[in-house]
């Protein structure tokens, strides 16, 4: 029974941190700016056509991101499986490392390669190519995504690969299957928990971003973490933008628990291996 | 006898440094059942694992058939494995599991069904092909790991330790079964285990390995009662070992006493063991014997009473069905041909 007391300064820290910010949340999304009466009006204003064309660029460059992730993670993931484990140890520390230094620093870092002037472009004159109009696209936000949120999608997928007993390869192989068979029938399903997380942990943080479509695609490609961050700091309480904002953070946040819902029900038969 | 199936001709395994195999040299019958028998690290698994062609052999060659396998790949040989932990895939059900190899041979649905029904009904789980691996037990896991490997029809079953992880009675179960199973199917198995006892239960021949050597082949009752050193002796059943000398032929000392044996061909004077089994012990009493002792223990084990009698400044183990009392006189007594002369192993020393 005493125990339960050791657990007070956590719950205590979660309803301060956590479960109070979402109830202030839900208060200015379901009230009114003037009279703090019940009201839909700010879930209305925030189903604004012109507001879903973004929530749509967020979620389309968010897959684009993830399955890139996926694309370039599932492979480096798999080599360092197969290496020895302190050569893995070492280079998995390089993929990490970069994620110590500060997200807008590196992303700053990327406006300067991406740049007219930067060091992509003079590469590509040196071939007689460009320059090229690399910075403020949706090229750009989509690289500075998949920079940001590569490691999310090998560490994952690496950490279960890992663990795959040896055995497992060898029944398969002993039953007759060869390399190719035996990594589309026995690795990459028995990896999909891995897989699952790993697209959680970069589909989500992609789709509510916001400094890096800023940073790199201009005020051209505005997304939803974007736009939430504008009605609360631009608009103000003033004219409503804490109520509106609030209502797109609740729509975001229900499609976040959407997608989680979805990969769930997926990952439902498979046991561990996942990092949340 | 018949043909051989697998001969392995001078294999040596090196791992870096450590030799595991030392210049093995030896054939497997068609139809027989073998069973590699050692303590861990004798090199019995390592064995297994290059017929199976997960290790390369550093030096030497293996033939299946008649034909050098050395650089064909694992999933090319003729031959299935039971894997220590069964190795069963887990995210396929257990139908799925038998019928693996079977797909990747792209085998027809209905032979595909009617084979998979044929090995569950073989290793008697029917009606479980729709379960999940984790809802099985231990025992059915194993017989899943079974039929897997014999759904694909192997001309030689490779088992490693399958049984090592089952409780003593689903073991004895086992044992009989896949002895059963082995000649219903009349193919090879090759069985690796550190348990003695399965290994006299179902073997045709027993090699047994200490360090990366041979140190004998035999079938389980030559082994048993011809053991070829003190090391075979002593790992198959119990044994007193005692150091001895042959004075003549048919004739050995030790304990400061003369015996009469059936053994000669040594040298004069050469130095030997000699083994004596636990149920080759007569107790008399002290007058009658060549040697008189005190019981110094007393356990029932069951069927008999296993006895630690002090004779002449050696402890004996006896196993009898009669009872003395802790501190007892009594007078031991062994025939001839129970006292097995062994060349002294220097290397095994």
């Amino acid at each position: 029974m005493k125990r339960k007391y050791f657990a007070t300064p956590y719950l205590a820290w979660m309803i301060v941190l956590i479960v109070a910010p979402m109830i202030i949340i839900a208060y200015y999304a379901f009230t009114g700016q003037a009279d703090g009466a019940f009201t839909l009006d700010n879930i209305k204003a925030a189903l604004d056509p012109i507001y879903m064309s973004v929530l749509w660029r967020s979620i389309s460059l968010a897959v684009i991101s993830t399955v890139i992730c996926l694309v370039l993670g599932y492979p480096i993931a798999y080599i360092l499986s197969r290496m020895k484990p302190s050569t893995a140890a070492i280079l998995s520390m390089l993929f990490i490392l970069p994620m110590w230094m500060n997200f807008l620093l590196r992303t700053y870092a990327w406006m300067t390669l991406l740049d007219t002037n930067g060091l992509i472009n003079r590469l590509l004159g040196l071939v007689g190519i460009g320059p090229l109009r690399l910075m403020n696209t949706q090229g750009a936000v989509v690289v500075g995504m998949v920079y940001n949120y590569l490691p999310f999608m090998i560490l994952p997928i690496y950490n279960i690969l890992q663990k795959m007993p040896k055995a497992n390869i060898e029944a398969a192989q002993d039953l007759g299957a060869n390399s190719k068979q035996v990594f589309t029938r026995v690795v990459l399903p028995l990896s999909r928990p891995g897989v699952i997380s790993g697209i959680i942990m970069v589909f989500v943080p992609c789709i509510t971003t916001f400094a890096i479509s800023r940073l790199l695609g201009g005020s051209q490609f505005m997304l939803y973490g974007d736009l939430i961050e504008t009605q609360f700091l631009s608009v103000g309480q003033a004219y409503g933008g804490w109520n509106v904002g609030a209502a797109l953070s609740c729509i975001m946040m229900v499609l976040v628990f959407i997608c989680l819902g979805i990969t769930n029900h997926f990952d439902k038969d498979s046991s561990g291996g996942t990092l949340i | 006898m018949s043909k051989h199936l697998i001969d392995l001709i001078g294999v040596t395994k090196d791992f870096d440094g450590e030799l595991a195999l030392n210049n093995i040299d030896l054939y497997i019958r068609n139809g027989e059942f073998l069973t590699l028998l050692g303590p861990s690290g004798c090199g019995k698994t390592t064995m297994l694992r290059i017929i199976a062609g997960f290790e390369t052999a550093t030096a030497g060659k293996v033939l299946i058939d008649g034909v050098d396998v050395s650089s064909v790949p694992a999933y090319k040989r003729k031959v299935n494995t039971v894997f220590q932990k069964y190795a069963l895939f887990p995210h396929l059900n257990v139908y799925d599991n038998i019928a693996f190899g079977l797909k990747i041979k792209k085998a027809d649905k209905a032979k595909i069904d009617r084979k998979v029904n044929e090995m569950l009904e073989m290793v008697e789980l029917q009606g479980l092909g729709k379960r999940s691996i984790d809802e099985l037990s231990g025992g059915q896991q194993q017989r899943v790991a079974i039929a897997r490997a014999l759904a694909n029809e192997p001309e030689c079953l490779l088992l490693d330790e399958p049984l090592g992880a089952l409780d003593l009675k689903l073991r004895k179960e086992m044992q009989i079964e896949l002895k059963r199973m082995q000649q219903q199917l009349g193919i090879t198995f090759i069985y690796v285990t550190h348990d003695q006892e399965e290994a006299l239960t179902m073997s045709d021949t027993i090699v047994v390995m200490r360090k990366g050597v041979i140190q004998q082949i035999g079938t389980p009752i030559d082994i048993y009662n011809e053991p070829q050193n003190a090391f075979v002796a002593d790992f198959i059943g119990e044994s007193n070992i005692l150091s001895g000398v042959m004075t003549e032929d048919y004739f050995v000392e030790f304990l400061g006493k003369g015996f009469n044996c059936v053994d000669k061909g040594f040298e004069r004077n050469e130095p030997v063991d000699v083994v004596i089994r636990p149920e080759d012990i007569k107790l008399i009493s002290p007058e009658e014997g060549t040697l008189s002792g005190i019981v110094k223990s007393t356990v029932f084990m069951g069927v008999h009473y296993e006895m630690q009698i002090e004779a002449a400044g050696f402890t004996f183990l006896v196993h009898s069905t009669s009872m003395e009392d802790e501190g007892a006189h009594v007078g031991l007594s062994f025939f001839p041909d129970d006292i097995h002369i062994m060349r002294k192993d220097k290397a095994a020393e």
